[in-house]
């Protein structure tokens, strides 16, 4: 059996916008080639806590430790230095709207490598045929569509080699082929580079053609509900709320 | 780290070993690859035993080199490759879409011509439409059918008015002071700097203060105009204003144009106001006339006919602020650039108006005597 080992660490992690406390002392863990599915129903505070794994929003208390080093009390250095093995594509893609595809996605590695630049040129054409973007270099993100846009985050993230990527609902406002095609993205690149997947997302077929673990967010009891395998949580729920969540509302038969 | 390369008759054998990550070897990527567009191999073969690490790099690579090969219909083959390798490398080729994008030649100087003067009537005719827009939407609220919450006009008419207050006196303070500074050098030379009171309050009630004003506010609420509804734009908030039917000038331009136009004459009071005591400071306090001087020649040189002037030019000063703002925030693309865009633009816009209203306002008033 394949010994697994710990990527991401969460401990007693409280996230709080002023006194709104949105989880109180939450524990995980993500193991390296992990697909982590981040999940819950709306407004749960899903993205609030991929923000915070992200370093964007200050936890309350707890602690993110990556790869051995505690993210969450790291000098700015540090943090710069986990970052670079992290790629994060945001629920919109987030490019700079006045640069082109190939711009954006030079720009983590003009900042944090001394590559030459046709090398650059060339990793740039790289990603961007990983995403299915041969030939979309000199185009600029209004003249593409939405799931485009995605792909080309997702290249721009994939820049650095990372050894872990965060998703934001990476289905979100996307048709059925084309989240499914994200889908298979997300899984080659998984499969392809051993790339640890943090996907926050409440978009079920995509939870289940991809998560390989998962937790289970509530946001009345501000803790964890339920982890573990999406698949396997579907077979034997823990309880209603996940039963719910996983059927879309059905109601859970009596044994 | 090592990438070899061995030709033999119809065969090139790539060899590969140890670490290779930044891998960034540019002449031998070049020889690699006219080694293949100079031979006529049959196959390519790609042997990466003893390969230890890797990173996209080494992708770029043989990414490049079965790109050439493909483009030759050329074999490749690859042995003892780590599967996530050639995983990564079948995914590079696997493109579902190519762009569609078409090259834009540059035009023969006459069609250039054609289409600015076409795009420049456009425009024109865009912003004549606004403009009726604008004007309908007043008309409607006269006949209480505009579609205007009150909170909406009260909101803009604070943002616009006491708000403002503070920079609108002290730039006005301070202009007066100028305009007294520079007056007197000239007045001392015919020993009659007491006209200054005179200079003063003639410039700040007949034209400075608004003008001032209006400069201020078209930076100030002009640009926030246009940035707050160029962000809605962004947003799809106008698009949802559109789809429920509800006029967009009414919702989002109404309320702004009619608390500017009414918030702009008062602060132009303010601005003569505080333009005088600017003056006054100067020439009391540095040219040593006696207050009780400065004023009587200043309530001399007051009168309603100037007074009015200026609060006519804020008014008008005040419409072309607020149309400038709303009309390039409702135009305003869908990125964060264009907002950017159009909050300058508003500005620019605003202001080379209100100079050229100014230079109308002006001649007419000459023609008539005011």
């Amino acid at each position: 059996m394949m010994k697994t080992q710990t990527q991401i660490s969460v401990r007693g992690l409280t996230v709080a916008y002023g006194d709104f406390v949105l989880f109180n002392k939450i524990d995980f863990d993500i193991n390296k080639g992990d697909v982590f599915i981040i999940m819950g129903a709306s407004g749960c505070g899903k993205s609030s806590l991929l923000r915070v794994l992200t370093g964007l929003v200050p936890a309350a208390s707890g602690k993110v430790v990556i790869d051995g080093v505690d993210f969450t009390s790291a000098s700015e250095q540090e943090r710069n230095l986990l970052m670079q093995k992290c790629g994060i594509l945001y629920q919109g893609g987030a490019l700079f709207s006045s640069m082109t595809l190939a711009e954006n996605i030079a720009m983590p590695l003009k900042q944090y490598t001394n590559y030459s630049d046709k090398l650059i040129s060339e990793l740039v054409s790289l990603k961007l045929s990983l995403v299915g973007l041969t030939g979309f270099e000199d185009f600029y993100p209004s003249e593409i569509s939405g799931g485009m846009k995605k792909r080309a985050g997702l290249a721009r993230a994939l820049a650095l080699d990372p050894e872990i990527v965060y998703f934001d609902e990476p289905s979100a406002g996307l048709d059925p082929i084309s989240s499914k095609m994200l889908d298979d993205l997300i899984l080659d690149i998984n499969q392809s580079l051993g790339t640890t997947i943090v996907v926050v997302t409440h978009e079920l077929a995509s939870i289940f053609a991809i998560g390989n673990n998962s937790i289970f967010l509530d946001g009345n009891t501000k803790n964890i509900l339920g982890r573990g395998d999406p698949k396997e949580l579907l077979k034997n729920p823990p309880n209603e709320e996940i039963y719910k969540f996983l059927t879309r509302g059905a109601e859970k038969k009596n044994a | 780290m090592t990438i070899e390369f061995t030709k033999q008759q119809q065969q090139l054998s790539l060899t590969i070993k140890g670490n290779i990550e930044s891998f960034d070897d540019e002449s031998l990527k070049l020889s690699l690859l006219e080694a293949v567009q100079k031979h006529k191999f049959q196959t390519v073969s790609v042997n990466a035993e003893g390969l230890e690490k890797w990173d996209s790099t080494l992708v770029v690579v043989l990414y490049e080199l079965e790109k050439e090969c493909r483009r030759k219909k050329i074999s490749v083959t690859y042995q003892n490759i780590p599967t996530n390798l050639s995983r990564l490398i079948e995914l590079a080729f696997m493109v579902d879409r190519k762009p569609s994008k078409s090259q834009e030649d540059s035009l023969p100087f006459l069609e250039a011509v054609g289409n600015f003067g076409i795009s420049l009537w456009q425009s024109i005719n865009k912003g004549l439409d606004f403009i009726s827009d604008s004007l309908s939407s007043i008309g409607r609220w006269f006949t209480a059918k505009a579609i205007m919450r009150k909170v909406d006009f009260l909101f803009a008419l604070q943002d616009c008015s006491y708000k403002a207050v503070g920079i609108v006196s002290l730039v006005s303070f301070m202009v007066g002071l100028i305009l007294a500074f520079v007056g007197a050098v000239q007045l001392k030379t015919f020993g009659a700097q007491v006209y200054v009171a005179s200079l003063v309050a003639i410039g700040m009630t007949r034209i400075m203060g608004a003008i001032m004003v209006g400069i201020i506010m078209a930076g100030r609420t002009g640009a926030s105009y246009a940035a707050t509804i160029g962000t809605m734009q962004v947003n799809e908030e106008v698009d949802a204003l559109k789809t429920m039917g509800i006029p967009v000038t009414d919702f989002l331009v109404l309320p702004r144009i009619m608390a500017l136009t009414l918030a702009i004459p008062f602060l132009v009071i303010l601005a003569d106001f505080m333009g005088i005591l600017g003056g006054g400071f100067v020439g009391v306090l540095m040219l040593d006339i006696p207050y009780q001087e400065y004023y009587r020649y200043t309530k001399d040189a007051l009168d309603m006919t100037n007074f009015l002037v200026g609060l006519f030019h804020g008014l008008v000063f005040g419409v072309v602020i607020s149309l400038c703002g709303c009309y390039f925030g409702v135009n305003c693309g869908r990125n964060a650039d264009s907002v950017g865009k159009a909050t300058t633009q508003a500005v620019v816009t605003a202001i080379v108006w209100m100079i050229v209203m100014t230079g109308i306002i002006t001649l007419i008033f000459e023609v008539l005597g005011i």
